[in-house]
């Protein structure tokens, strides 16, 4: 029964429009094998990746500096050479962007919950919270993001011992990306949420007496999460690279767990040596993965988009 | 006019003193400036006078009033990491960020605009599709790897220009250091604006060919051929000069953007600028060179929104039409 009913909803889902848009772009359907790709290999990185980074025992300096299996002196063990202490730098390529993706997507959750609340309060709970919530959003906007991760970041630096801040470096950072990112998602549902405020059904709903917070949750949130979907993906793509630059400018996430951030900031210092390797592999996976990103938030905009259909 | 200048800088007011406060908070809650200052041996009595000297046993918008006063005359007190007045630190930096941004700006603009012109009016042609790769490769590439990459061909593979500093610098007059007048500071500066600029290049490149698509499909363009127009005085007289209009909005905001990358920009090159003190002092903890920095930037901010919309508000007769009617509405 269940089993019919997931079958049934597959093969709704590869008859709809957005399938459809999705199959006739080979823009997107690239960019979504070339996502997938660095997602499977990120997330699956412990299962498939040749060696364990972060395995001290394995690591031999007899290999650091190796440069990628395709050129003299490259050994296939290592496809696309080591870095200074001899680790693989393929499967650094992979952690690294599973620490990437796992900042990226939790930073944007985090800023699309704190925004989606805000946001619904704004546009629901009346005009005194939102001409406060709004003044503190257009005060942020005026700001660039990574300034403001930038400074949260050396504020709760500067605010807990260095032992301490190591450990939680990594939720520091979601943190501090998350909170630069918040009020885009707030302005949206704002927008939205006084839309479908005045709508019949909320009347209703408010009629039947339900609370506040049941009518925002289940009935107004429904309603304008869509256009928070396509902020979502281009959002990441940002994400990705604030944390990308924090970690590059060494105020992110230090050697012990490097995201690819951290393994170009690494690589930079060998760049005067000729070991280009150690740099570019990273950047190049920080910018496919970007670029994909980017690509299907852009594709998903135009196609969630009714005046262009 | 005069009363819309005065609403946008009543507007300007409450964004630096919310700044300003969130600069003291950093100043009065994290670290403590009497155990920094105090050092290792100390009696109590000691600690108390310090306090009372710091002005620290006054309540804490008496506190918050004195740091802003003597902010606004550019006292931000002494930085923990290099012992020295903030201001001077500051001041001396000042000069290589501004070239090096000014540069980035009027290269992007330099270059930008004519790419984007070029690729709308001959948008089928092998050079404008060219163009549009580059320039996603330039939107999609982050900062610091294009200054690497630059590096990696220009210094380390070509070895024709320097990775890092700023060449030789002269002086002129008490404080101002400028790397134009000679010819390693010209050099070590090419690099750096290539970098820092490349995004805001294929921003406005992108930016102009899009409006100015838009532009030449309007009815007035069509009037003026009609009238006989020659081509060139109409993408040119007619159609660049209303595709202007959004440009100059959005490179005076990006303007904001050339500072917050020139930290980037600065780190992969050691430029000397303020960025890189900012990025030491992060590193460290370093509270009144962070919040002074933070100071500076909202004011820089806070400027650069405010003659955008002027600019704006002078270069659209709509605008103001809008406004005055929109105000009579109200």
């Amino acid at each position: 029964m269940s089993e019919a009913r997931a079958a049934g909803r597959l093969a709704r889902a590869l008859d709809s429009d957005l399938f459809y848009s999705f199959r006739r772009s080979p823009v997107a359907v690239f960019s979504a094998a070339m996502a997938l790709l660095l997602v499977l290999g990120a997330v699956l990185a412990p299962l498939i990746a040749p060696h364990d980074p972060f395995d001290l025992v394995s690591l031999n300096l007899m290999d650091s500096l190796l440069p990628p299996a395709f050129l003299d002196g490259g050994e296939w063990t290592f496809p696309l050479g080591t870095d200074n202490q001899g680790r693989d730098m393929l499967s650094g390529i992979m952690y690294g962007a599973r620490i990437s993706l796992t900042v990226g997507v939790s930073a944007v959750l985090f800023a699309v919950i704190v925004g989606t609340v805000l946001g619904l309060l704004a546009g629901y709970a009346g005009e005194a919270i939102d001409a406060l919530l709004m003044r503190i959003a257009d005060v942020q906007l005026t700001f660039p993001a990574i300034l403001i991760a930038l400074l949260v970041d050396g504020v709760i630096r500067a605010a807990v011992p260095r032992d301490v801040h190591e450990q939680i470096e990594v939720y520091v950072l979601i943190f501090a990306i998350g909170i630069s990112r918040w009020p885009q998602f707030a302005r949206t549902v704002r927008g939205s949420t006084l839309v479908e405020r005045n709508k019949d059904y909320v009347m209703a709903a408010r009629v039947i007496g339900l609370s506040s917070v049941r009518i925002m949750l289940s009935h107004i949130l429904p309603n304008v999460i869509g256009p928070v979907l396509v902020i979502f993906t281009l959002t990441l793509g940002l994400a990705i690279l604030d944390e990308a630059t924090l970690s590059f400018l060494g105020v992110g996430l230090p050697p012990t767990q490097p995201s690819l951030g951290t393994l170009i900031r690494i690589g930079n210092d060998f760049l005067f040596s000729g070991e280009w390797w150690v740099t570019i592999f990273p950047g190049l996976a920080l910018v496919a993965m970007v670029l994909s990103i980017n690509l299907l938030g852009d594709w998903l905009r135009d196609a969630l988009n009714p005046r262009l259909r | 006019m005069p009363a819309f200048i005065l609403s946008r800088l009543l507007q300007a007011i409450p964004v630096l003193l919310v700044v300003g406060f969130i600069a003291y908070a950093m100043f009065a809650f994290v670290g403590d400036p009497v155990q920094i200052m105090l050092g290792q041996d100390y009696t109590e009595v000691q600690r108390q006078a310090l306090i009372h000297d710091l002005g620290l046993d006054q309540p804490f918008f008496v506190q918050y009033a004195k740091f802003m006063w003597r902010a606004v005359q550019g006292e931000f007190g002494i930085s923990y990491r290099l012992a020295r007045p903030v201001s001077g630190l500051i001041a001396e930096r000042l000069p290589a960020t501004l070239e090096l941004s000014v540069t980035a700006t009027v290269l992007s603009l330099a270059v930008g605009l004519p790419m984007g012109v070029y690729t709308a009016v001959y948008r089928r042609s092998w050079l404008a599709r060219g163009f549009m790769v580059f320039s996603l490769a330039g939107i999609s590439l982050p900062t610091f790897l294009t200054g690497i990459l630059l590096i990696l061909c220009f210094s380390v593979g070509l070895g024709w220009l320097p990775s890092f500093g700023r060449g030789e610098v002269v002086h002129i007059g008490a404080w101002w250091t400028t790397g134009f007048l000679t010819l390693s500071g010209i050099k070590a500066l090419i690099l750096p604006a290539i970098t820092l600029g490349l995004f805001q290049m294929t921003l406005i490149m992108r930016l102009v060919r899009a409006e100015m698509l838009e532009v030449l499909r309007t009815d007035y363009i069509k009037f003026a051929r009609a009238r006989g127009l020659t081509d060139r005085s109409i993408k040119f007289g007619h159609a660049l000069r209303n595709t202007m209009v959004p440009v100059i909005t959005i490179v005076g905001l990006q303007l904001g953007m050339i500072v917050a990358f020139s930290l980037v920009t600065e780190t992969v090159f050691q430029w000397p600028g303020m960025g890189l003190l900012f990025i030491q002092s992060v590193g460290v903890a370093d509270i009144p060179v962070m919040s002074a920095y933070l100071l500076l930037i909202a004011v820089v901010f806070v400027v650069i929104n405010l003659v955008v919309d002027l600019l704006y508000y002078a270069v659209d007769p709509r605008l103001r039409i809008e406004r005055s009617s929109a105000q009579a509405g109200r």
